[in-house]
């Protein structure tokens, strides 16, 4: 078998995998696997109100993926994209709230605002990590609670003392008319292009520019590297810079998209920690994470539809639906067998 | 006569590639038997299949007369066959005790006995001369210990016969020395041993008869007493051999590289290179003899800027680069083939072509404008893998997966392509075979012909000896003395690097220009 054919085979088949472990999960709960899966489907692609919401949740999980992703072609784990979201995404809003300005100004300064505010909030761990070798897994976690609650603190500032800040002013929505009258009024918005474009910035940098020729070398090999001349604390702090960035834009999708607000929130949003198994399902590339991205997000939406459409408890959807990502995770259990028994016919 | 191995018309196939075919290889009870070809040769894919981790397709395998089937290396264990590896399996931050019993733990219901192992490796270590402390950590002892432990291990799951692989590439002379010390006893002892290796005067010195490879085909087996080190050297290759490397006379002119008084630290702060003062001409290579250890890495660092100095002073044809960025040293015209390949010269993961461009990759014409030129880096590849004959399936190819030889071609191409005014070679030809020796070697002359200054660290006298024109004799941080190949010996040069001046008059310590 070509390499290929196993390539394209392996995540079929462990999706379909997933999808068995599953039924036999739901069986044994009592519950009608048929009737599950047809309500997931309908909750993905059921009519063009769905696929308009799912390609709103994949959304997010793209940019948390390419933050991830990034973060890890340098060799660095940036597990703070949950925190680098939630101040993007409360940058994003203050931005789109307390300015009073044109449509062409005042939306890219809102995303701007985003990506600079995740760029910093992941400029602190590169820092340290450069420096003082200080592990960016610790300190990554630590600024996803300074995040939280720091965010909660500004927001409830904005907001007067209440929960939820104003709606933001039209000039800084990504909202789409169009999109709304194509999806029957689901909340998806302009930002899937800023994500997808995101893919094509991060496939650019890693693959064309010398900055990506830079962090690829720093991340396989830093004693090299700093033989031929690079400067590797630099290149550590300018990957984060970037990966927080994206993780920043994440958090604009939510502030400027999905929900034109901000909000104290009672714990993560879980967006960022997704973007960890989005940007290792697709391999850390680029398209990768879109494939990752789109299995995420579809079924975090379509499972919702389950306990409606199926009676099944959100519980046994939860179990489900980790069950399909767990089994694309595995995949190089799936890729050993197939190699093996490939190996045993070509012998024969 | 009794053969306790017998490896009779081996043949292993990767896909379309084979990397040995009829390969017959028959060890003698008690007798030390060469593995001798190049690297890629096969060697290593032989010694797999005999230690059960590759299944030939086909020959057979006897062992004392009975024909078996290794199918694992637990089968080859049982069967007496051991491995003591090129690079050492071995849990650094573990006692020699818990390495030799890992995998093999003897309990006491339940309980590791370590005490009764420790008893055994003991007794074994004096049964052989190893001196090995059974309680030591690994990581405390030297790279000779670690392997003598390696030793041990085979030995303490009963090992017959012993395949040692390219045992003395990380050893100083002395612990070479001591190791050949070891084999021959082992051989008193009952044991029998292969050993693979492309270093010939080892083979002349330890062994009894000696299997050539070439291309992954058997050669042939010949006994030592009755050839030479010329005949081996053109058995492996294919073709006559230069041992003495070709020169004519050094032309030196103006001073390239001087350093002044140059005094480096470890990270520890100790100091490592003690006010050293030295001077290297264009149109010469000056090669450092001296033993590891004795502060060369220490000074290579600090010429390259990754490492700062504490005082004292560098300079390229006039310019000043002390304390300088990698990047400036490169730029002010140094080239630098580093002495571990693995670590700094190459990025392993990176395909070659990508390691080809990795000191010029931010350069026109390889990038603009920060963006890069992958047809120009493809370009630049396929030059110097023609020129350099570097071999790989193309420049695409991963480094990781070039053998030793080509990595340090294309290391060594990659470098001489900028034109430096000065190239450093730190231990150029570790590991490599004799044809890409004698490559390197013509490439380092070739230099200096072209009246570029060259800085050769080696810690084999035979190299120093050979391709130096100015031998600068390095010890504890000091250039003790600067001879003349032509005018000393062996043993000079080895009193020397023990720190003994043979001189009366005392030289003063870094003048190098005394010596002419």
């Amino acid at each position: 078998m070509p390499n290929r054919v196993v390539n394209i085979l392996v995540p079929v088949i462990s999706v379909i995998l997933g999808l068995l472990v599953g039924a036999v999960v739901m069986v044994v709960s009592g519950y009608d696997p048929v009737a599950g899966y047809s309500a997931l489907w309908n909750g993905i692609f059921g009519d063009s109100y769905t696929i308009g919401e799912t390609i709103r949740q994949i959304t997010p999980y793209l940019l948390s993926g390419l933050a991830v992703a990034f973060a890890f072609r340098t060799g660095l784990f940036n597990i703070g994209v949950e925190g680098q979201l939630l101040v993007g995404w409360f940058a994003a809003a203050y931005v789109g709230i307390a300015f009073d300005l044109p449509m062409y100004i005042h939306l890219p300064l809102a995303i701007i605002a985003a990506a600079v505010a995740g760029g910093l909030w992941a400029f602190i761990p590169g820092l340290l990590k450069a420096k003082l070798q200080v592990h960016e897994v610790i300190v990554t976690i630590m600024m996803n609670y300074i995040a939280l609650h720091t965010t909660n603190v500004l927001t409830r500032m904005v907001a007067d003392g209440k929960e939820t800040t104003g709606t933001i002013k039209e000039t800084a929505s990504l909202k789409s008319v169009f999109f709304e009258s194509l999806t029957d009024y689901s909340r998806l918005h302009y930002g899937i292009f800023i994500a997808l474009a995101m893919v094509f910035v991060m496939w650019f940098i890693l693959e064309k520019t010398t900055t990506g020729f830079e962090l690829k070398a720093v991340g396989f090999n830093k004693n090299a590297s700093e033989y031929a001349g690079m400067n590797v604390n630099k290149n550590i702090i300018l990957s984060m810079v970037i990966s927080g960035a994206f993780a920043g834009l994440a958090g604009a999708m939510e502030a400027l998209g999905t929900f034109q607000y901000a909000s104290v929130k009672g714990g993560f949003t879980g967006i960022g920690f997704d973007g960890i198994a989005v940007a290792l399902l697709g391999a850390n590339t680029p398209l990768g994470v879109v494939f990752g991205a789109t299995l995420f997000g579809a079924l975090k939406f379509g499972s919702l539809n389950m306990p409606n459409a199926a009676g099944i408890p959100v519980e046994i959807v939860s179990i489900v639906i980790a069950l399909i990502i767990f089994f694309v995770a595995c995949g190089y259990i799936i890729r050993y067998f197939l190699v093996k028994t490939n190996k045993k016919k070509e012998a024969k | 006569m009794e053969y306790v191995i017998e490896m009779l018309g081996i043949r292993k196939e990767f896909g379309s590639f084979v990397a040995n075919d009829n390969i017959t290889l028959q060890l003698k009870k008690g007798e030390i038997h060469a593995l001798l070809g190049e690297n890629g040769a096969g060697k290593s894919t032989l010694m797999n299949v005999l230690f059960g981790l590759y299944q030939p397709e086909a020959g057979e395998i006897k062992v004392k007369g009975k024909t078996v089937k290794i199918t694992d290396p637990n089968v080859a264990n049982d069967l007496g066959i051991g491995m003591v590896h090129q690079h050492f399996m071995l849990v650094e931050n573990f006692t020699v005790t818990e390495n030799i019993i890992l995998g093999n733990e003897l309990t006491k219901s339940g309980v590791i006995d370590i005490k009764d192992a420790a008893k055994k490796i003991q007794s074994l270590s004096e049964m052989y001369g190893l001196a090995v402390d059974p309680y030591a950590k690994i990581e405390d002892i030297s790279v000779g210990m670690q392997q003598r432990v390696e030793i041990l291990k085979t030995l303490y799951r009963g090992a017959e016969i012993l395949i040692f692989d390219e045992p003395t590439a990380s050893l100083t002379p002395q612990e070479i020395i001591e190791l050949i010390q070891i084999m021959k006893r082992l051989i008193q002892e009952g044991k029998s041993i292969i050993i693979i290796t492309h270093k010939l005067k080892e083979i002349m010195d330890v062994s009894d008869r000696v299997t050539v490879i070439r291309k992954g085909e058997g050669i042939g087996t010949v006994i030592t007493a009755e050839t030479n080190p010329n005949e081996l050297a053109s058995l492996m290759v294919g073709r006559q051999v230069d041992f003495t490397t070709v020169k004519v006379d050094a032309n030196p002119t103006d001073d390239a590289l001087v350093i002044k008084n140059l005094v480096v630290t470890d990270y520890r702060g100790v100091e490592r290179v003690k006010d050293l003062s030295l001077t290297v001409r264009k149109g010469e290579i000056l090669g450092i003899a001296g033993i590891d250890g004795n502060g060369q890495s220490e000074l290579i660092e600090a010429i390259t800027g990754l490492r700062k100095s504490k005082s004292g002073s560098i300079s390229i044809n006039g310019k000043d680069i002390t304390n300088k960025k990698p990047r400036k040293v490169t730029e002010s015209g140094i080239g630098h083939i580093p002495q571990d390949r693995h670590k700094h010269g190459l990025v392993l993961d990176f395909p070659i072509g990508h390691n080809i461009a990795l000191q010029t990759y931010y350069e026109n014409p390889i990038s603009k404008n920060g963006i890069m030129n992958y047809g120009k880096v493809s370009e630049l590849a396929q030059k110097i893998i023609r020129e350099y004959d570097v071999r790989t399936q193309g420049e695409y190819t991963p480094a990781r997966a070039l053998s030793g030889g080509n990595q340090q071609k294309a290391i060594i191409g990659r470098e001489i392509e900028r034109n430096p005014e000065l190239l450093i070679a730190a231990l150029p030809t570790r590991g490599l075979d004799v044809g890409a020796i004698e490559f390197i070697h013509q490439r380092l002359i070739e230099q200096r012909d072209k009246g570029k200054a060259v800085l050769l660290l080696s810690f084999e006298l035979d190299e120093v000896m050979n391709v130096s024109d100015r031998i600068a004799v390095i010890h504890d941080g000091h250039i003790v003395d600067t001879v003349l190949p032509k005018e000393t010996t062996e043993q000079e040069l080895g009193l020397l690097m023990a720190g003994q001046s043979t001189k009366e008059t005392v030289t003063k310590q870094g003048d190098t220009k005394h010596a002419e």
